[in-house]
């Protein structure tokens, strides 16, 4: 199993957003995860990378056998957890290149295996650039500093196919692309598709699932999962939208006192 | 000590009541007097005297007057400094001394203790016809040049009024660089200055160098002040720069004073129309520093840069005051100032734009940026707008703040770890000041510096 994760409670600021989630994701495996705003499914991902901002406050999540939670984000990163920021994040003053360089060698330390040299990096970076049809004067600039949208979002594909993680956590990579952009990404996503990586993908548009086609779909409401199926349940989510799932959420939920 | 105090201000007439802190200072100007050569002009002498007067009637500063209220000075003013009289101490100065903070220039002036080093400097590659020596020799052998412009410059007068350190400088005046460029004269590679300090044997040294640079009409010159030093000693510096019609001056000042070391400087410039005058100044040495930055746009069409960027760390503080302003139309002004904040490190910034009532159409933008790295350091900030006239755009705005948590996180989450994680952010947030100085080798040297203060220094240095 790649993943396990078991009754998993997080909170921010005293707020508990996830409720329990029980996931298993198994190696070469694509699940998605869709839910309604404000369900908690960026939290998960979030909590699974390792912000600081969400405090754990039951369960446990297993990556590969090994205590996730209990690990810093930079090193969740080198063991080989990847996640695609919903907002990735400006840094100016730090070019988008030797960034990437920096992260690549304290993966590849990590992991018992020599430092790239420059040039073996840069030989690297240009098979991957094509990947996602990165245009080459976004590797000089400063990380994300003045890119689109787009950009952004294909940048993120980006360092995920530099650093091939071993579990990739996309948070809403498709908002906010247009078409074309998200056949670029799913593009790069499904190229990236193989027997050992594992993919969690993290959407509320069922669009996303008919350019990469997930093994399993999971609706998420209120913090909790309602419903997992096959790749015909976003199709149902699409049909209906979240308000039947959400009234089902409302029903299972224990009646508050003087409610 | 009494009796000397007595004495001396017997000689000087006409000067106000002593305060205890303000007599040896009185004192020493009297030896100074007589050391001085006799065939000065009498306007720099009775520019000396006004200087004392000044003083001595100011008094040095105390944190009731607005200007100083976060900087005490009072270190200074009870201190015992030593002024370098011995012209053989200079001669001891040998090149390897100079070499860590040398680069490639067009000429080089090395001060030790305010004293011009001829040995050490050189002006090899300058056009004949553009100056460049000690203030001193221009004083003895040409004083017609430098006349006209030394202590006159825009509001400089009406700065030394209110600036006791200014007029302290003016009552010492004697050595120090004078540059000239005559009209459409170009000089790429920058000229150096270099002002070395020293603790003399063990007592705290004082040195008041007083540069005058003058760019003629339409011509161009880089000038790097560098100030040095070991030891406990307080420097006193005060450079005037005259941007002449049309000319384009970028002036770079590198504050690395020892820890134990006091700095008190002002920068005056008086820019011409349609001249581009650039200032950036680092600040990263000195136990207590003070720089005030006064810039007058007096003709039409001129664009002003004033940059800064300050590293204070354990007990440093660091006070930059700026005021720029603008008496003519057209003109632009654009201030950057960045700190970085750690240890029990104080800085204060504090910037006026003052708009007179004719200079319609200025554009001025202020910004001074904090980033706080410990939480024992504090940032203050007071920009300033005071504004006469009606058609104009200012802004100004100020930050404190720490490290953005979720670009730490960001780069966390691709495997880079927490501390390189701050140390490349903080890198970020200072290159961004000195990514723009336009001499290589000084913005090299700089670079170096700062991955040396950080804590994963090596990391950023691969990483950018």
């Amino acid at each position: 199993m790649m993943l396990k994760i078991k009754n998993l409670h997080a909170s921010v600021d005293g707020n508990e957003i996830l409720r329990g989630i029980d996931l298993e994701i198994g190696a070469g495996e694509v699940h998605a995860i869709m839910g309604p705003n404000g369900s908690g499914k960026s939290t998960l991902a979030r909590v699974l990378a390792g912000h600081e901002a969400y405090e754990v406050t039951a369960g446990e999540v297993l990556f590969e056998g090994q205590d996730l939670l209990d690990m810093d984000p930079e090193v969740r990163a080198r063991e080989g957890v990847f996640m695609a920021f919903q907002y990735p994040v400006e840094i100016p003053g730090v070019s988008n290149t030797y960034f990437l360089k920096a992260a690549l060698n304290a993966v590849r330390k990590h992991r018992g295996l020599p430092e790239m040299d420059a040039m073996e990096f840069l030989t690297l970076v240009r098979q991957k650039m094509k990947l996602v049809k990165m245009d080459e004067s976004l590797l000089t600039r400063p990380v994300n500093e003045g890119f689109s949208g787009g950009e952004k979002k294909r940048n993120e594909i980006f360092h995920m196919a530099v650093l091939e993680p071993r579990l990739a956590v996309l948070d809403e990579t498709d908002s906010g692309l247009d078409i074309d952009a998200l056949r670029i990404v799913a593009d790069g996503v499904n190229t990236l598709r193989q027997a050992d990586r594992s993919f969690l993908l993290i959407t509320h548009y069922q669009r996303l699932l008919d350019y990469i086609v997930p093994d399993f779909v999971h609706v998420l409401v209120d913090g909790r999962i309602v419903r997992s199926g096959g790749k015909e349940l976003a199709l149902e989510l699409e049909a209906q939208g979240y308000a039947t799932f959400e009234q089902e959420a409302a029903a299972q939920q224990p009646v508050a006192a003087g409610a | 000590m009494a009796t000397t105090i007595t004495e001396s201000t017997e000689s000087i007439p006409g000067l106000p009541a002593m305060s205890e802190a303000t007599a040896p200072w009185a004192a020493e100007f009297e030896r100074f007097q007589q050391e001085l050569p006799a065939g000065e002009p009498e306007a720099v002498r009775t520019l000396r005297l006004r200087g004392l007067e000044r003083f001595v009637s100011l008094g040095f500063p105390t944190q009731n007057q607005e200007a100083w209220r976060l900087t005490n000075v009072s270190p200074i003013a009870r201190g015992t400094f030593t002024r370098s009289t011995a012209a053989e101490t200079t001669a001891e100065l040998k090149p390897e001394d100079i070499a860590p903070w040398t680069f490639e220039s067009a000429a080089r002036l090395v001060f030790l203790d305010g004293r011009f080093v001829p040995g050490l400097s050189h002006r090899d590659g300058l056009p004949s016809e553009v100056i460049a020596g000690s203030l001193a020799d221009a004083l003895d052998r040409t004083p017609g040049e430098v006349e006209p412009y030394l202590g006159k410059l825009g509001t400089l007068a009406k700065v030394a009024d209110t600036n006791p350190f200014v007029a302290l400088n003016t009552a010492f005046l004697r050595d120090g660089a004078f540059l000239k460029t005559p009209r459409g004269v170009v000089v790429k590679a920058p000229i150096h200055l270099l002002f070395l300090s020293s603790a003399e044997e063990g007592r705290p040294t004082v040195s008041f160098p007083r540069n005058l640079i003058v760019a003629g009409e339409a011509s161009q010159m880089t000038v790097v002040e560098t100030y040095a030093g070991t030891g406990a000693y307080f420097t006193c510096p005060v450079t005037e720069l005259v941007s002449g019609p049309g000319a384009v001056v970028d002036h770079y000042k590198v504050q690395r004073e020892s820890r134990e070391a006091f700095h008190v400087a002002a920068f005056q410039v008086l820019a011409e129309r349609n001249s581009a005058p650039s200032s950036h100044s680092i600040s990263i040495g000195g136990g207590l520093v003070r720089n005030d930055v006064n810039a007058v746009l007096a003709g039409e069409g001129i664009d002003c840069i004033l940059n800064g960027l300050y590293l204070a760390e354990g007990k440093q503080h660091v006070d930059n005051h700026m005021r720029v302003e603008h008496a003519a139309a057209h003109c632009s002004s654009h201030e950057l100032y960045k700190g970085v904040l750690d240890g029990k490190a104080r800085t204060v910034f504090d910037g006026l734009i003052f708009v007179h009532k004719g200079a319609q159409k200025t554009d001025a933008k202020q910004s001074n940026r904090n980033l706080l790295l410990s939480p024992d350091s504090i940032a203050n900030s007071n920009p300033r707008l005071e504004i006469f006239a009606d058609d104009v755009k200012c802004t100004h705005g100020s930050t404190v703040g720490q490290l953005d948590d979720d670009a730490v996180f960001y780069l966390r989450s691709r495997g880079i770890g927490m501390e390189a994680a701050r140390s490349l952010l903080t890198y970020a947030f200072a290159s961004d000041v000195v990514g723009r100085i336009k001499v290589d080798a000084l913005r090299h040297d700089l670079e170096e510096l700062l991955f040396a203060r950080l804590p994963q220094g090596e990391v950023v240095r691969q990483a950018v």
